[in-house]
């Protein structure tokens, strides 16, 4: 980036209109029984920006990740991707148009191997469709997916486990994995649940290395984190949810200081009875 | 006891038409099970749909070649069908939909309402004569090597139905080498990732039950063309479980284990069982404790046995990889 904060001059309040949005979600809401997991009144997420979720445990975080990625559908509400209308929009289709997920628990396609879970994600296969398959003539496809794959993995540092069975890897190889693989499908918005979940902390720094290095390729970054350490070294921008709702919006150092916040932190350990 | 022709009856039921059947039918099954996860545990039901689909069409006067594309176009539509429903829920649905479905059609097929149509409990015989019309070899004649020996009408009917399950193999090996196989693999892996890749993987699970599906209806038409005969009950549902053990048995997610599977099992079986004749007739107190009623349970017993000495020792299948055996899930 280049001096200036992205993000200067952004009011810190929840639901501040940005410069120039490349998601925009409005009335998002989502029950299980009778606890309300997300009920978002309006979120924009900046282009080319990390921005960070984070909230206490039960905060619908993940929810709202599976609402904006097709997993789950809301009950009420809509949400574009520049621009365009997501709302009754499959999983998979929502991954095409350019918004890719990974999982809070690492999901490696484990018998097959890494090079395979990478190519399985490049996308306008025509081998991948029935016809393509029986008549051949992807094998060109393929050997561009396969040198961009290598590419990626050796960013990743994977390179050398390329034939290896995906299950064989290591929990934190997995999280690089994962995002390698995200990658192959050249998303716009790359969304992250909790990527540094049970990675030690040598790994920590290189995984949050590469997180920058998606916003600085171009690339929008979301992901939900529970260190706030870690969320104030890379934001540009954090949105904090307690309870379903946004609460708070800001530059990491804002929101640090921020009282309700503060409040949602310290409240988790009293107000836990609904989660 | 004469263990030459104990083998010999092995073996000549394990190159036989019933066993290109099995090899086959489990073919399409390792589609679905072995390659896509899918529990389909109404295999058998393909096959009954298959059998039936041609049959009723020559009965109704249609050509024999009509009536096997009626046969595979009926068998991958009830993968459709039960696929709809079932295939955006998860995996115990397909398992409990199908099983039901399997012995509902069976139920259906033998009922006395449907019988103008598939003759009930009867069956439905003798459609496959301008099949055996075909039969370059006297049908009468004796062919073999040695003691190997067959009918000419039972060599046409193996020649054709193996043939079938080599040119099935080669389609599926080119099926799962392409990238469209791989997707299908990511899916067993898991479901969410693969969604997650940008996958449609509800039209990828469908398109494999439905495959596998046509598959399983091409060996139902083989076996009731090899017999000139299909009855409802021979539809039960073990059939789908006999399919499982080959599968599982020459290893899932193999491109030859079905046809390994069929092989090893129905040699284990009718070794089994040409043993178990052999040693009533020859050996005394094995006659004097086993009425021929009691020594089909202990062939199921000592087939049983054996399916079990294998899956401990080799839990991969005979041709699984053991390090693709041995990764835990995630």
């Amino acid at each position: 980036m280049n001096g200036d904060h992205p993000m200067l001059g952004i009011a810190p309040e929840p639901g501040v209109h940005k410069p120039d949005p490349v998601l925009v979600a409005n009335d998002l809401q989502r029950s299980f029984g009778g606890l309300r997991a997300v009920d978002v009144k309006h979120l924009e997420i900046q282009r080319h920006t990390v921005t960070s979720l984070i909230g206490p445990n039960g905060a619908g975080k993940t929810t709202l990740f599976n609402l904006l990625t097709g997993f789950d559908t809301p009950d009420f509400g809509e949400w574009h991707l520049n621009g365009g209308p997501l709302v009754g929009i499959a999983a998979f289709q929502v991954a095409r148009r350019g918004m890719v997920r990974t999982f809070q628990l690492t999901r490696s396609l484990a018998r097959l191997t890494v090079m395979n879970n990478m190519l399985v994600a490049a996308k306008d296969n025509k081998g991948e469709g029935l016809w393509g398959a029986l008549t051949g003539g992807w094998h060109a496809t393929e050997q561009a997916n396969e040198a961009r794959a290598n590419e990626l993995l050796e960013r990743f540092g994977l390179e050398h486990m390329a034939d290896e069975f995906a299950g064989s890897l290591s929990g934190g190889q997995r999280k690089l994995l994962e995002m390698a693989r995200a990658l192959m499908m050249n998303p716009e918005v790359v969304m992250l649940d909790e990527p540094m979940a049970g990675v030690n902390p040598a790994l920590t720094q290189s995984l949050l290395t590469h997180i920058t290095g998606l916003r600085d390729s171009g690339k929008t970054v979301i992901f939900v984190e529970h260190d706030m350490d870690v969320v104030q070294e890379i934001s540009d921008w954090v949105v904090v949810m307690a309870e379903g709702r946004v609460i708070a919006e800001g530059r990491p150092e804002e929101i640090a200081q921020n009282r309700t916040v503060i409040d949602a932190y310290l409240g988790e350990h009293h107000g836990e009875a609904a989660s | 006891m004469d263990w030459g022709s104990v083998f010999i009856d092995g073996i000549l039921a394990t190159i036989g038409p019933v066993t290109a059947a099995y090899a086959i039918s489990a073919i399409g099954l390792n589609l679905q099970f072995g390659y896509a996860g899918l529990l389909n545990f109404g295999h058998v039901a393909f096959m009954l749909v298959g059998a039936y689909g041609m049959a009723i069409t020559v009965e109704l006067g249609g050509p024999l070649w009509l009536g096997i594309i009626v046969g595979i176009l009926i068998a991958a539509f009830l993968g459709f069908l039960l696929g709809l429903p079932t295939l955006r829920l998860r995996a115990d649905y397909l398992a409990i939909t199908t099983i039901a479905a399997a012995e509902a059609i069976r139920l259906v097929v033998r009922s006395s309402w449907a019988q103008p149509l598939t003759n009930g409990v009867f069956g439905i015989q003798g459609f496959a004569d301008s099949f055996f019309d075909l039969n370059p070899f006297p049908p009468a004649e004796l062919y073999g090597i040695g003691s190997l020996i067959v009918t000419g009408r039972k060599l046409w009917v193996m020649i054709v139905g193996w043939t079938i399950a080599v040119l099935l193999t080669l389609l599926i090996r080119r099926l799962i080498n392409s990238p469209w196989g791989r997707v299908l693999k990511a899916i067993r892996e898991d479901e969410d990732a693969t969604t997650s890749l940008g996958k449609n993987v509800f039209a990828y699970k469908l398109q494999a039950l439905m495959i596998g599906g046509a598959i399983g209806g091409i060996a139902g038409m083989l076996l009731a063309i090899e017999q000139q005969n299909v009855t409802p009950d021979a539809y039960l549902p073990q059939v789908t479980f006999i399919l499982y053990v080959i599968v599982i048995l020459g290893g899932a997610g193999t491109i030859l284990g079905p046809i390994v599977g069929a092989v090893v099992f129905q040699f284990l079986f009718f070794t089994v069982d040409a043993l178990m004749v052999n040693a009533q007739g020859s050996i005394g107190w094995v006659g004097d404790l086993l009425t021929p009623a009691a020594a089909g349970q202990v062939k199921l017993v000592l087939v049983g046995v054996g399916m079990m000495v294998l899956m401990i020792f080799r839990p991969q299948g005979i041709l699984g990889s053991r390090e693709e055996a041995l990764i835990d899930e995630r």
